[in-house]
């Protein structure tokens, strides 16, 4: 297969196998989970395979496909790769097969058929990956609003008890940023009609537009407004608590560690190539709202007693740097930020899994109805551990390389900004470290407790937290009833924390594919780069 | 002496074919007995819509005006006809279906039978069908045809009324809800009569104003500093009578009571086909006769587009009723088609006839499709279009949810969707001419919709399945190939509109 069929496959296997999985009879539930993890380890090589064919010294786009879509709207089926979309397909490949072998029983016991849970699943790796590979504008606004699709049905069919108020804010607040850039695509069409002659989306002819100022200002607001509602920045955040609580866990890993990611690629990919004096005119007021982001939303972590809103919430302040350091404009920030993205995409996703893990034993999300559980389930508790440190960017860890140089890398440019950002590190400590602490150590209590047969169950699920409560206190100081890992989440598990010691002590591949295309990005921006 | 003007027999094909296959439907009511009459008039409105579907696509490519400069058979006239014909022929299909009701048709057995009275209790459950629908919605499409063709205002006013009183007639032939389907009738023909006296009224003062009833005389009277208040009166009232018909908001009163009320498969027929006559009409009427910078019926347009986007989008959240909420639906579409009729430059140039024309197939095509699906959920009271009725159908019935909620995404112009493609041409269409903040107005109207359409989505799926839900009834061969085709051609669009939109951007050319 020749090279540049990478891409076109990883868009088509997943999209094809999705039809296939939706196809199989209903009572196949085991077979449409083998088709599932098959084809999406598939992509995975694909995705290695299109790293290995990548020539990091080569041409800023490689590996491209370009077939006329839609000659009548200048719109053409081209495909392409950068470093940076390259890494998070990278994650992409790595993330899907671990959440479809998390996800195993998701599906099992509920009312719809297990194979809509895994089309669903593979028909949203096609459009996600669709949308980093995309090199027509028109191609990725497709793929942007696609994605939708899939998502939406995950969470309203398979999320939790709000899943229907969850679907359908998650489905609105992304169609209207949608919208809103829709708008500026088309104008940015037209502004390429009337400077090129005939209108065109490929977007390294649109990097060449001469565009006016005003009308910079507001076509980056069209696409900055659609990016930031989806990376999510304050204010545009509201929608990823509610999202990421009510979503099936699979649902959330893939929704916080790649479907945001689309928005803070797309400031790095778009915004700031296409745009460059409207990205340095906004810029400020972009590293005020990064700012309050990562502070805001690492006070209201804080005070989540919901696991899954806790994690959500982190990652608002995470996206905050990752914001940050791409707004600074200096090489070292934005490689920093695009290491972030897939750091957290690690990171966050191992958190949200053993969550998860979590979760499925207990059946509550409340970190109240949770307590002692290392003693019982060490392992669980370690894989626990390390996704938490790695979300608080401890040296050693992943999240710790990038981090120290978003921060090292916006501080010469932006220090103000800078400084107060640091502050959200230490909050990042207080917010982990409080829900391990409270969940994993301590006397055992909570909902998995070993109760005695007089004594009434405690009821499970968000109500049963003052019940518990009480329970906790008159019980004796009992015995959990907590399994460790099982084979097939050790399975999950271990690759993940691989990845997060591996990368923190040995960063340098990932950096050398990105660092180019940062670079690249930041020429076009006209380079205040030392 | 009258000279009698020059007919081109073959550039009128399409619509001799329709009309004849109507004027024929007529004799075989009389003539044939009652047991053969439905496949014979369905085959021949099939024939008529078919046949006249084939010329004109034989036909494409003409440029030319024909009976005395009073029938213009030129690009967009061949593409909306085809339109037309087109949807005409899957709405037939539509009313021919015999497999769903247990009556065994969507339409009253004996239309003047009074409702409610024994003789109609008895005729309820009587497997007779009547079928002069056929003939009578071969009228319609004929005179849908003719306006979209016509060149000349009588000739436009006479196709108007050729198209409506059939529609009036249809919208009474209910066979269950016979009252508020009789109510939509006369409420559609009280109104439609009010904006067809518009609509002369405009013409006389136009004449009064020109000379003349040739939309070319009257673009060449506007160039010769004719721009006088007759005129521009003439022309307003003129768009009044058109926006009634297109469901333009503040003329959409009639929109929701009538397609609630009409049988379901006339409201498909009507929600489509006569959307694309009227556009057609008011693209030929603006483009030609006031298409040069001199007019100024922007604002107008531009205020009317926003006030139908919003009303529609808003109202429509309100609504519990299926029927009634895709009436407001259309409402806005009608906005958003606005949109598009505004993507005319000074100069003539513009791909705004293009987007709209394209705009009218996508939603022509989607329209009869949800309509069609909506034939097949049903209580024992006919169809079950209240909201309510529709929790968990997914759950029951897997593919006609599925079917269902592609339509319904691309009503909301989600990429990937026939909808979509539309939106974009329409829109591109605006900001080409600079209507940037027209085009912000429906972008967040389309937002609005999408919300009361991912409701309906969110009911099917997401909810718990009601105890005694209507029933999902096993499609006729009919209903089944019109959801066949549509579905196709929603995807098809979505995916790959290249060919499609290279031909309605080729057939983009006024006459005259």
């Amino acid at each position: 297969m020749s090279a540049s069929l990478y891409l076109v496959a990883m868009i088509a296997v997943p999209a094809i196998g999705a039809a296939a999985v939706a196809a199989l009879p209903r009572e196949r539930g085991l077979l449409a989970k083998q088709v599932t993890l098959g084809v999406s380890l598939v992509v995975l090589l694909l995705a290695v395979l299109a790293t290995a064919a990548f020539d990091v010294d080569g041409d800023r786009f490689q590996l491209t496909t370009s077939v006329s879509w839609i000659p009548d709207f200048g719109a053409e089926f081209a495909l392409g790769v950068d470093g940076i979309a390259l890494v998070m397909l990278l994650l992409i490949g790595v993330l899907v097969p671990l959440v479809v072998t998390a996800s195993w029983h998701e599906a099992d016991h509920g009312p719809r058929p297990t194979r809509v849970f895994f089309a669903w699943l593979l028909l949203l790796e096609a459009m996600m990956v669709g949308v980093f590979v995309a090199t027509d504008v028109l191609l990725f606004y497709v793929f942007f609003e696609a994605m939708l699709v899939p998502m939406y049905f995950l969470i309203g069919s398979f999320g939790g008890p709000r899943r229907q108020y969850a679907a359908v804010k998650f489905f609105l607040y992304s169609l209207v940023g949608g919208l809103i850039m829709l708008a500026a695509v088309i104008g940015l069409y037209v502004v390429s009609t009337s400077q090129l002659g005939e209108g065109t989306f490929a977007f390294d002819a649109l990097r060449q537009l001469d565009i006016d100022p005003e009308v910079q200002k507001l076509l980056f607001l069209g696409f900055f407004v659609a990016f930031a509602i989806k990376a999510p920045l304050v204010p545009f955040h509201t929608w990823l608590p509610d999202s990421g609580a009510e979503a099936p866990i699979g649902g959330s890993v893939l929704l916080v560690g790649v479907l945001d990611k689309v928005g803070t690629f797309g400031f790095l990919r778009y915004c700031l190539p296409l745009f460059p004096d409207a990205s340095r005119f906004f810029a400020p007021f972009v590293l005020v709202l990064a700012v309050v982001g990562i502070l805001y939303a690492a006070l209201l972590a804080m005070g989540q007693s919901d696991m899954k809103r806790l994690v959500s919430y982190t990652s608002i302040s995470h996206f905050g740097f990752i914001a940050l350091g791409i707004f600074a404009f200096t090489t070292e920030a934005g490689t920093g930020a695009v290491l972030y993205m897939v750091n957290h995409g690690l990171a966050t996703g191992l958190l949200f899994l053993v969550v998860g893990m979590l979760i499925s034993r207990g059946g509550s999300r409340q970190i109240g109805d949770y307590g002692g559980v290392a003693a019982k389930a060490p392992l669980l508790a370690g894989a626990f551990l390390v996704a938490g440190l790695a979300s608080l960017a401890l040296p050693g860890t992943n999240s710790f390389v990038s981090e120290f140089l978003v921060l090292i890398g916006s501080f010469p440019e932006r220090p103000v900004f800078t400084v107060v950002a640091t502050v959200g590190i230490i909050l990042a400590a207080l917010y982990i470290l409080l829900m391990y602490q409270r969940t994993m150590h301590g006397p055992p209590r909570g909902v998995l407790l070993q109760q005695d047969a007089a004594e009434p169950a405690p009821g499970l699920g968000t109500g049963g937290a003052t019940a518990t409560a009480t329970a906790t206190r008159t019980a004796a100081p009992g015995t959990l009833r907590v399994l460790d890992l099982s084979r097939r989440e050790l399975v999950v598990v271990a690759p993940l924390v691989a990845l997060i010691i591996g990368l923190g002590v040995y960063p340098q591949p990932l950096l050398d594919l990105i660092e180019p295309a940062v670079s690249a990005t930041m020429s076009d921006l006209g380079g205040t780069d030392r | 002496m009258i000279e009698a003007p020059d007919l081109s027999y073959a550039a009128l094909a399409p619509l001799l074919f329709v009309l004849g296959a109507a004027c024929v439907g007529v004799l075989v009511e009389a003539f044939v007995p009652r047991d053969a009459r439905q496949p014979v008039q369905v085959a021949l409105a099939l024939v008529g819509t078919v046949g006249a579907l084939v010329t004109t696509l034989l036909l494409s490519g003409t440029h030319e005006t024909t009976a005395g400069g009073a029938l213009a058979v030129d690009g967009p006239a061949l593409f909306l006809q085809a339109t037309i014909a087109g949807l005409g022929a899957l709405s037939i299909l539509l009313f021919a279906e015999r497999g769903l009701d247990p009556a065994r048709s969507a339409f009253v057995a004996s239309a003047a039978v009074p409702a409610g009275s024994p003789r109609d209790r008895e005729l309820l459950t009587a497997t007779r069908v009547q079928t002069e629908v056929y003939p009578l919605a071969s009228f319609a499409i004929g005179g849908m045809m003719l306006f979209v063709a016509a060149n000349d205002l009588l000739v436009m006013f006479v196709a108007l009324e050729v198209l409506s009183l059939p529609l009036y007639l249809i919208c009474g032939l209910a066979r269950r809800r016979r009252l508020l389907s009789q109510e939509a009738a006369v409420k559609y023909f009280l109104l439609g009569a009010f904006a067809s006296a518009f609509f002369l009224y405009g013409l006389a003062l136009v004449y009064g104003a020109t000379g003349s009833i040739r939309l070319r005389d009257i673009r060449e009277a506007g160039l010769d500093g004719g721009g006088d208040t007759l005129l521009v009166l003439g022309l307003g009232l003129l768009i009044v009578g058109l926006l009634f018909k297109a469901s333009v908001a503040p003329f959409h009163t009639w929109t929701p009571d009538v397609y609630q009320g009409a049988p379901t498969p006339v409201t498909a027929f009507m929600a489509a086909c006569t959307k694309v006559a009227a556009f057609g009409a008011i693209l030929r009427l603006l483009y030609v006769a006031f298409g040069t910078a001199e007019w100024t019926w922007r604002p107008l347009v531009y205020a009317v587009a926003i006030v139908s986007m919003v009303v529609g989008a808003v109202l429509g959240l309100t609504q519990t009723d299926l029927k009634r909420m895709l009436a407001y639906s259309s409402v806005a579409h009608a906005g958003f088609l606005l949109t598009g009729v505004l993507g005319l430059g000074a100069g003539g140039e513009g791909s705004g006839l293009a987007g709209t024309m394209i705009y009218l197939l996508v939603y022509g095509l989607t329209t009869i499709g949800v309509f069609a699906v909506l034939t097949l959920v049903r209580d024992g009271d006919g169809e079950a279009s209240h909201l309510s009725q529709w929790a968990g159908l997914a759950a029951r019935s897997p593919l006609t949810a599925a079917v269902m909620t592609l339509f319904l995404l691309a009503l909301a112009g989600i990429p990937l969707t026939a909808g979509f493609t539309g939106k974009f041409a329409v829109f591109r269409a605006a900001i080409e001419q600079g209507a940037w903040p027209l085009v912000v107005v429906a972008l967040l109207a389309s937002a609005v919709a999408a919300f009361f359409y991912l409701r309906v989505i969110v009911l099917m799926y997401f909810s718990e399945p009601v105890a005694d839900g209507p029933t999902v009834g096993v499609p006729g061969v009919p209903t089944t190939v019109v959801l066949a085709i549509t579905a196709t051609a929603t995807v098809a669009l979505g995916v790959l509109p290249g060919a499609v939109l290279d031909l309605a951007g080729q057939a983009a050319r006024f006459v005259g």
